[in-house]
Parts: structure tokens; C-alpha cells; sequence
């Protein structure tokens, strides 16, 4: 066997989990994430690309104790998290997707008692509540209620909390979904920054841009599994040119599906299961078309992971 | 037990004890609301049973009339304040942060074990339902008109109060993991009104001898342990159950409601 990867801050072998009460259509058992393998290293941003229902949040629900492995090994900073899940939240600062701040506290009280819970005295606990605040530009707020201050505030209030008590590992599920586009600019300056810094950071999107701005290695996720694990650049250069043509003949059939079927949140799973189904259809109607010889436009001057995604699932990648 | 292991359990300590300082400047915010809801109740009682009843010749009380009246009520004022306050202070803030608001999250995500974060709930229920019934002694003992006879029996006082505090604030828990946010009128409703009029708050149990079925009945009624045994607490000269019984009873449903609570809780939190 080998031996740990000298700075992996993360690991995971063989990881899954199945919901036998959530059962599939068909009566299976839904199957979240199925053997998942990840190593990441320290000082890295990683990336979970997928869909809705990859398996991502499950995933980041293991890593951070929150969720039981059916089985597989995931350890975190040296620790393993399911055997000493107490230990292992030390090393652990998560921002959810949904904003978890205390409301019967005000903002700067919800860094300091953040502090107080990981051990900081009152006065090491003000000093860290106090200069995060200013760094996060909170100053002005920190004596607001929670339900005063704005998405974007909300939102780099829990990214400041999860920061406070130097975690080994950021886990940010989802931080720009249903922000606007300044504040979703503004926290990815701060998660440059923290980059900067050294902060490794794991984080989920559905937003191919973001995966390809930020993150240092990307692992696109689909039905519970990783479809292809690389760098932006080189997930983009594993792309061919045929591939590049039949996907985004693929894609402006999709686009056009769109106006046929559209899908948004209020979309039931059945009609998503028919979405899906007919973007697979029609992604075998290219490759037969491309097949018998049939000429397919030029690809775009630059291959997007959107395309990547299009040829590892054949379908879109949606919000 | 090796250096880390001992950084270890200070820091799950030190972790308790800055959730329980959470909890309690929550409190000392929210005063303002404590205080009146859980002494308006109990003075209501009083001013109506044992002032404006007697005032006005309504008979009440049994043998003995008003003073004997105001004396059953000290007890069973005391217990309702501590088992309601311990349980609706756990169990409301539970039912919301864990299903509607998720605010629990960056608690339950505190370096602890779930375990010993559930005990700080009961804690915290445990010390909000002290400050209960130390509010409403004095307002159920010295606000009534007419006289009534209570000495402090201390050892019994100053055991029977810590049981009580947990059992309920335990009980809170309990009923906080396994209850859904949108039931919490259920929970006013039929859970509250029953065990409060069947709680032996305004009779002492053994007055109930002549419905025997209602006598056995209200033994399910955890109240009905924490009013005889505060009135026995408080020597008030109405006879009571035995104290074993009672303190029997408490002990059992404490460890029994403590497991239920903390398991219900690691329940909710994990998936």
C-alpha cells in the first residue's frame, strides 16, 4: 500500500453513500456518492463541479462529519473523521449553502462566540471577532442583527466565521449561489485572497466559471461519481476537437431544448428525468451523425469546462 | 493519558462552557420576556383562587378554605414553572434551529461530541427552569392574601430542585429532536393544558382518593412528582407521596429522558 502524500490535507478512499429510504424509481436504493477517491493537498483551491444531485453537498457532508459514510475512509488533517468526528471539527470550518448565522446574537457575536466555542479566551476571541470584521469591511455592522445585514454581508459573515479559529481546511458549499454578481465578485476576492494566504480551501459550484477562475484542480461530478479530475487547463486540453465540435452542436441543441423543456427550480423530477433523457438522446444523434460523416460546425476558439461537461454526461450542466 | 488527550477534554470543556455563556447572554437579553411569561401565569392563579374567590364568598380550597388553598398552590405553582420553562425553553428553540432556521449548525459544528453538546442543551433548559421557580416562589408565596404555612425543608429543597430542573429541561430535549416545527401548537395545546390541570398543581394527589381510575391515571402526569414533591420540599403540611416514590420516579425518567434527548438529538443532527 502506499504510503500518505507527503501535505494532503485531504484524503478519501472508497467513500459512499446510499439512502436504502430514498429508494430510485426502479425501487434501488439512491446511491449519493459511489466510491469516491480524493486527495488534496495543502494551499490548494479544489473544486466539486456537477449538477444538482451530483453528489457534492453529500460529499462535503462526510468531510465535515455531518453525514456517516456507508463506507470508505475520509480523513481530514491526519484525523479520520467518522472514527474522532470531535477532534476532526477542529481542523474543519465550513460555510453552508443555506446562512446558518446565530439570530439571537448580532454579527460581531457570532464570530465571538465562534472563537469562545474552539477554545479562545474572551480576549483572543474579541481581537480575531474584531479584526475580521474589518477585513471583511463588517465594521460598520457589527452590532447589526443578523436579519439587518444583506446576502452578500450574510454571506462573508459565515466565510469570516469559518475562518476565525484557522480551520486546516475551508469546505464552501455552494458561496455564490443566490448572490448578486458584485457580491459573488466580491467573495471570490476573498477567497483569492485567503488562497493567498495558504488557506486550502474545498468548495462545491455548479458555476463553470467559477470552477475555472478559482480553483486550482476540478473534479466534475455526476450521479455520485468523479467523470474527470484535472486542472481547468488541462480538463480543457483532454477535450479533443471532435469532441469540442459534437459538443457544442450538443449544446445548441441543448439551448434549444431549453425553449421545448425548460428547467428551473420549480421543474418536478420527473419532468428532469424527460429533460435529461432527451438531451442524452440527442447527444446520441450527434455522435451518429458525426458517425456516418455528417459535418459538424467548428468548435469555439476556446474549449470551456462546460463543454468538457457536456462530453463526459451529455447534457448541459444547469443551475 | 498523554498531553493531547488531556488538551483534548479541557477543550471539550471549555467548549461547553462558552455554548452554556451563549445561551445564558440570550437569556439575560431576552429577560424582559422571561420574567413576565413565566410569573404571569402563576400570578393570575393566585390573585384569582386566593384573593378575588375568597373576597367574594366563592367557596374554594376544600376544608381549610383559602389559607389551605394558597398552601397546595406554592408547591404546584413552583413545579409548573420549572417543568414548563424546562421544557419550552429546549424544546421551542430546538424544534426551530434545526428545522427552519439551521442556526444550530455552527453550535453542533463547535469541537465537542455531540454528546456533550446535547448535555449542554439540558444544562441550559436545566438552569432556566431554576430561574423559574425562583421567580415564582416569591410571587406564589407572598402575594396571596391570606396566610399559609411553608417552611423549607433544605435537604429535600436543595436535591430535589437540581432533579427536577433536569428531568424537565431532559424532557425538553426529548420532545425538541422528535417534534416538528409545525406542531408546536400541538404541543401548547394538548400536551401543556393536560399535564398542567392534571399535574396535582391546584389538589395534592392523595385529595384525589375518591376518583381512584384519575388517581392511578395521573401517575403518567410528570408534573404530578414535581408539585408533591416540592410541596414535601416546602413542608407545607399538605401529606404527599412518599418521598421515595417520588425521588424513585424523578431518577428513573431523568436517565431514561437524558438517553432519549441526547440519542433524538445526535438523530436530528446526523444524516
Amino acid at each position: 500500500m502506499l504510503g500518505p502524500v507527503p501535505d494532503e490535507v485531504i484524503s478519501v478512499r472508497g467513500l459512499s453513500k446510499i439512502y436504502p429510504q430514498q429508494a430510485n424509481e426502479d425501487g434501488s436504493a439512491l446511491v449519493a456518492v459511489d466510491d469516491l477517491e480524493l486527495s488534496v493537498t495543502r494551499g490548494e483551491i479544489f473544486g466539486l463541479l456537477g449538477p444538482n444531485g451530483a453528489g457534492k453537498t453529500t460529499t462535503v457532508g462526510m468531510l465535515t462529519t455531518r453525514v456517516i459514510p456507508t463506507t470508505g475512509v475520509a480523513i481530514v488533517n491526519g484525523v479520520d473523521v467518522v472514527a474522532d468526528s470531535a477532534r476532526a471539527k477542529r481542523d474543519i470550518g465550513v460555510v453552508p449553502q443555506a446562512n446558518t448565522l446565530d439570530r439571537s446574537l448580532t454579527a460581531r457575536e457570532n464570530l465571538y462566540f465562534h472563537g469562545r466555542y474552539f477554545g479562545m479566551s474572551d480576549g483572543e476571541a474579541c481581537e480575531a471577532s474584531d479584526d475580521l470584521l474589518e477585513q471583511f469591511r463588517l465594521t460598520a455592522k457589527a452590532h447589526s442583527e443578523v436579519h439587518q445585514l444583506s446576502g452578500g454581508m450574510a454571506q462573508r459573515l459565515m466565510v469570516a466565521r469559518a475562518i476565525l479559529h484557522r480551520p486546516a481546511v475551508l469546505f464552501l458549499d455552494e458561496p455564490t449561489a443566490g448572490l448578486d454578481p458584485q457580491s459573488r465578485l466580491a467573495l471570490w476576492d476573498i477567497v483569492g485572497r485567503l488562497h493567498d494566504e495558504g488557506q486550502t480551501i474545498l468548495l462545491t459550484t455548479h458555476y463553470m466559471e467559477e470552477a475555472d477562475r478559482m480553483c486550482d484542480r476540478v473534479a466534475i461530478m455526476d450521479q455520485g461519481r468523479i467523470l474527470a479530475l484535472d486542472t481547468p487547463a488541462g480538463l480543457k486540453q483532454s477535450s479533443s476537437v471532435n469532441d469540442g465540435k459534437a459538443a457544442v452542436m450538443q449544446l445548441w441543441l441543448s439551448r434549444s431544448l431549453d425553449v421545448l423543456l425548460p428547467v428551473d427550480e420549480e421543474t418536478s423530477d420527473g419532468d428532469r428525468r424527460q429533460r435529461d433523457a432527451a438531451e442524452r438522446a440527442l447527444s446520441e444523434l450527434v455522435k451518429a451523425a458525426e458517425s456516418v460523416g455528417i459535418p459538424l460546425p467548428e468548435p469555439p476558439d476556446e474549449v470551456t469546462l462546460e463543454t468538457v461537461f457536456i462530453n463526459l454526461t451529455g447534457r448541459e450542466l444547469r443551475e | 493519558m498523554t498531553v493531547e488527550a488531556v488538551d483534548a477534554g479541557t477543550g471539550r470543556w471549555s467548549t461547553f462552557r462558552a455554548l452554556l455563556l451563549r445561551d445564558m447572554v440570550v437569556l439575560d437579553r431576552n429577560l424582559g420576556e422571561f420574567v413576565p411569561n413565566t410569573v404571569l401565569q402563576p400570578l393570575l392563579l393566585v390573585f384569582v383562587f386566593t384573593y378575588v374567590f375568597p373576597t367574594i364568598g366563592q367557596a374554594v380550597g376544600g376544608e381549610g378554605g383559602a389559607a389551605r388553598f394558597s398552601t397546595i398552590l406554592v408547591g404546584g405553582l413552583v413545579a409548573q414553572a420549572v417543568i414548563f420553562q424546562g421544557i419550552f425553553r429546549v424544546a421551542l428553540p430546538l424544534a426551530r434551529e434545526l428545522d427552519v432556521t439551521n442556526e444550530l449548525e455552527d453550535r453542533v459544528m463547535a469541537p465537542a461530541p455531540l454528546s456533550l453538546i446535547a448535555v449542554e442543551k439540558i444544562a441550559s433548559g436545566a438552569l432556566q427552569a431554576l430561574f423559574a421557580g425562583m421567580i415564582v416562589f416569591p410571587a406564589a408565596a407572598f402575594v396571596p392574601a391570606t396566610p399559609l404555612f411553608v417552611s423549607v425543608d433544605w435537604p429535600v429543597l436543595l436535591t430535589l430542585t437540581p432533579l427536577a430542573c433536569v428531568a424537565s429541561a431532559a424532557l425538553g430535549l426529548t420532545l425538541g429532536t422528535q417534534l416538528d416545527p409545525r406542531s408546536v401548537p400541538i404541543l401548547a395545546g394538548f400536551v401543556a393544558l393536560p399535564l398542567a390541570f392534571f399535574g396535582a398543581i391546584f389538589y395534592s394527589w392523595s385529595a384525589l382518593e375518591p376518583i381512584p381510575w384519575l388517581q392511578y391515571a395521573v401517575l403518567a402526569n410528570p408534573l404530578v412528582y414535581l408539585s408533591e414533591g416540592f410541596r414535601a420540599a416546602l413542608s407545607t403540611g399538605i401529606p404527599t407521596m412518599p418521598l421515595p416514590v417520588i425521588y424513585g420516579v424523578l431518577v428513573v425518567a431523568t436517565a431514561v429522558l437524558c438517553l432519549t434527548g441526547i440519542s433524538g438529538f445526535k438523530k436530528r443532527v446526523l444524516n
